[in-house]
């Protein structure tokens, strides 16, 4: 293992095998140096965002769903739509680390801890955003007190519920060793909090042999567990339209459908996650070049299979001529949800194909900007699933139109500035790359 | 030969099993009492015991005055609606009446029907609603739980025929419009969903009639508001269970039909209408 990393790293242009002392001081720094005004400045931008969204749900609450854009019969908008977005962002964790851990990857090492950092900064706002569309959020808890469970919106309560206190344990359990280097490096370098977190966080890590034994055994067991989680996750986000009779919702493919085009997502997000992390703490000599073409080989198979299902989809739907189905097809491909449509196969498939397949030289870029797109890309895959069948019921009860309102638009925009202000913060306190991977190596 | 022997016992066990696979499967589907597939309206009567309240609409006699849909209004406390909600399709109407056009031999046709709640037999709202605040009452109404709704509009995005309807927002009244409110119905409030209930306010009261006056619920007692007023009597209300009854007649017509039959949710309105 050593060696293929010792590799990539002549690849780059390093002669000497890795030095962990270096290691630990280039991963460690960005949590001992102040910030910088910078930074300081964007992530007070950031709150302020939010805090903006937090007083348009507010007022959303007192006012009830009247204030959104959403009305009859497009019933679910925006906070449906980003509930599935951030749901496919957090896939991104479990994702390249579960898979890659069990496989046992190589070049996965320096990408996990950012990955799953992504897992758990998007999956609380995925959360909220469900909460946020309840005409009654006050009456949340009925969920639980009354529980009906041939709803498959119950069973995405289930299936997350169990996705997020694992991701949770994964997180903890992978920082644990970490948090130990963190302990005895930082120790009178940091902050008197932080200090207190590393000591706590650490849970008395020694690094004996017996409790290295039994933490990758553990690191293995839950990546197992987290493979089947991840899947049923967007499956069951899937099934919640899949199974209803809804025109373009009713399909056995919307489940492997949602799963793929999460994954590519999350991929997308990991892609330009690890671009940032890695040009903002100048770590190139650890996340070496190797790493992100295997990244780019993956996107781009991930890419493919997305095109694959979509087209599947769009064929047997065109080739059905189901009068209901057609209508929400031909409003898709021709009509008035033509634009995004488009915009999302180009986002989706063509654009990030194009910048994946040339991306061998300009790989910081060409990954940047195809994980960036493929996120918008996705956003729109996930609009034009939602609206357009809303817009299009059975019975001709008139053609549907929703435009996003000034609250909804506040709230998307506080949740995403929500999801990079966690993520920003993590990168402050946390160490980005997990050190006792890149030591085993 | 040899080599015939085994392949004619292979053939002769695959033929055996599933000849087993057969048997066991028609012995399953006797003994199960698992759905009945493609039902006509009629049929389906007999099989259930008690009462199975159902509506008939004659389309050939309906004019479209909508006489239906401001009875329902008033009988059931509908909010009244600003010209703003209308436009957004945010004016709940229990009953509305759906106008489709169809273009057969070159010939614009226009159609009127009265649309309420279909009262499925297996309805999806039911089935998707997280917090069972959606239900199948004994008798065959949907019905459906205010105080426990959470609003998150699953059940009137699974319904396939757009009859269940969101408050978007507070509904407002004036007090002059507030004061004839009917007591026997709830006013709803913002934030849940809300839907026609075949006047189950009536069916309570015609129960508590029978019972002081000791006898059994009579074909007539219970009527909705709808069917009440309608001029050309289009509309028929009562017990699809009972074969006397005007509905269970009217309901075995030829002429009878209910409306996306194909999507097995086993709507109890059924509608007349010739087809040409």
């Amino acid at each position: 293992m050593s060696q293929s990393i010792a590799a990539d790293l002549t690849a780059v242009g390093h002669s000497q095998a890795i030095d962990m002392e270096r290691v630990e001081e280039a991963v460690l720094k960005p949590l001992v140096n102040p910030a910088g005004w910078r930074f300081a400045a964007f992530a007070w931008l950031l709150a302020a965002v939010f805090a903006t969204g937090l007083a348009a749900w507010a007022w959303q609450i007192h006012k009830c769903l009247g204030v959104t854009g959403l009305g009859v019969p497009i019933f679910w908008g925006t906070y449906i739509i980003n509930f599935v977005w951030f749901i496919g962002i957090s896939h991104a964790g479990t994702l390249i680390s579960a898979i890659l851990r069990i496989t046992d990857a190589a070049w996965r090492r320096p990408f996990t801890r950012i990955a799953e950092t992504i897992t758990i900064a998007s999956l609380p706002f995925a959360v909220t955003c469900v909460i946020v569309d309840l005409g009654r959020p006050d009456r949340l808890l009925n969920v639980l007190l009354y529980p009906h469970m041939t709803s498959p919106l119950l069973w995405d309560v289930c299936c997350i519920t169990a996705y997020f206190i694992t991701s949770c344990l994964y997180f903890y359990i992978a920082l644990i060793p970490d948090f130990a280097t963190c302990r005895d490096r930082l120790a009178g370098k940091v902050s008197g909090w932080k200090e207190k977190l590393y000591r706590w966080g650490a849970f008395g890590w020694k690094g004996t042999e017996a409790e290295v034994r039994v933490h990758r055994g553990f690191m293995t067991a839950l990546s197992i567990v987290l493979l089947a989680l991840v899947v049923s996750v967007h499956t069951n986000v899937g099934f919640v339209f899949g199974m209803t009779s809804k025109p373009g919702w009713h399909t056995a493919v919307i489940g492997p459908y949602f799963v793929i085009g999460a994954a590519f997502q999350g991929l997308g997000a990991l892609s330009f996650f690890i671009v940032l992390v890695r040009r903002a703490f100048h770590l190139e000599w650890i996340i070496p070049e190797e790493g992100l073409q295997q990244l780019r080989k993956f996107f781009l198979a991930l890419t493919c299979f997305w095109g694959y299902f979509t087209g599947a989809e769009l064929l047997t739907t065109f080739y059905g001529q189901h009068t209901a189905e057609m209508a929400v097809f031909n409003a898709k491909w021709f009509g008035q949800y033509s634009v995004s449509f488009w915009a999302m196969i180009a986002g989706c498939f063509f654009i990030p194909f194009y910048l994946l397949v040339t991306g061998r030289k300009n790989i910081e870029r060409n990954l940047l900007w195809a994980g960036f797109i493929g996120n918008i890309g996705m956003w729109l895959e996930r609009y034009t699933i939602i609206v357009p069948s809303g817009s299009r019921p059975f019975l001709p009860w008139g053609i549907g139109h929703y435009a996003l309102s000034m609250v909804e638009w506040a709230i998307f925009a506080a949740w995403v500035a929500g999801f990079f202000l966690v993520f920003f913060l993590f990168a402050r306190v946390l160490p980005m790359l997990t050190i006792w991977e890149i030591e085993e190596a | 030969m040899p080599s015939e022997k085994p392949s004619k016992t292979r053939k002769e066990f695959i033929v055996g099993a599933a000849a087993a696979v057969a048997a066991a499967a028609a012995a399953w589907a006797k003994i199960s009492p698992g759905k009945k597939t493609a039902s006509s309206p009629a049929k389906s009567a007999p099989e259930r015991r008690g009462h199975r309240w159902g509506m008939v609409i004659d389309l050939d006699r309906c004019t479209g005055c909508q006489a239906c849909g401001v009875a329902c209004s008033v009988e059931c406390n509908m909010m009244l609606g600003t010209p703003e909600e209308a436009s957004l399709g945010r004016v709940i109407r229990w009953l509305k009446i759906l106008p489709e056009t169809t273009i057969r031999d070159g010939r614009v046709r226009q159609s009127l029907k009265p649309m309420l709640c279909q009262q499925c037999d297996d309805p999806p709202c039911v089935h998707v609603c997280p917090v069972s605040a959606t239900f199948l009452s004994p008798e065959g109404i949907v019905g459906q739980v205010y105080a426990r709704c959470i609003g998150c509009r699953y059940c009137v995005n699974a319904c396939p025929y757009t009859c269940k309807f969101f408050n978007w927002d507070e509904p407002q009244w004036p007090q002059d419009v507030r004061m004839p409110f009917n007591p026997d119905v709830s006013v709803r409030y913002k934030g849940i969903v809300e839907k026609c209930l075949f006047c189950h306010h009536r069916l309570q009261r015609a129960k508590d009639k029978a019972r002081e006056e000791n006898r059994e619920l009579r074909e007539g007692d219970y009527t909705v508001a709808c069917q009440t007023v309608c001029p050309t009597q289009a509309i028929a209300f009562g017990d699809l269970n009972d074969p006397k009854s005007d509905v269970a007649k009217l309901a075995a017509s030829p002429r009878a039909r209910r409306l996306l039959e194909e999507l097995g949710a086993e709507p109890k309105v059924i509608y007349l209408q010739e087809v040409s």
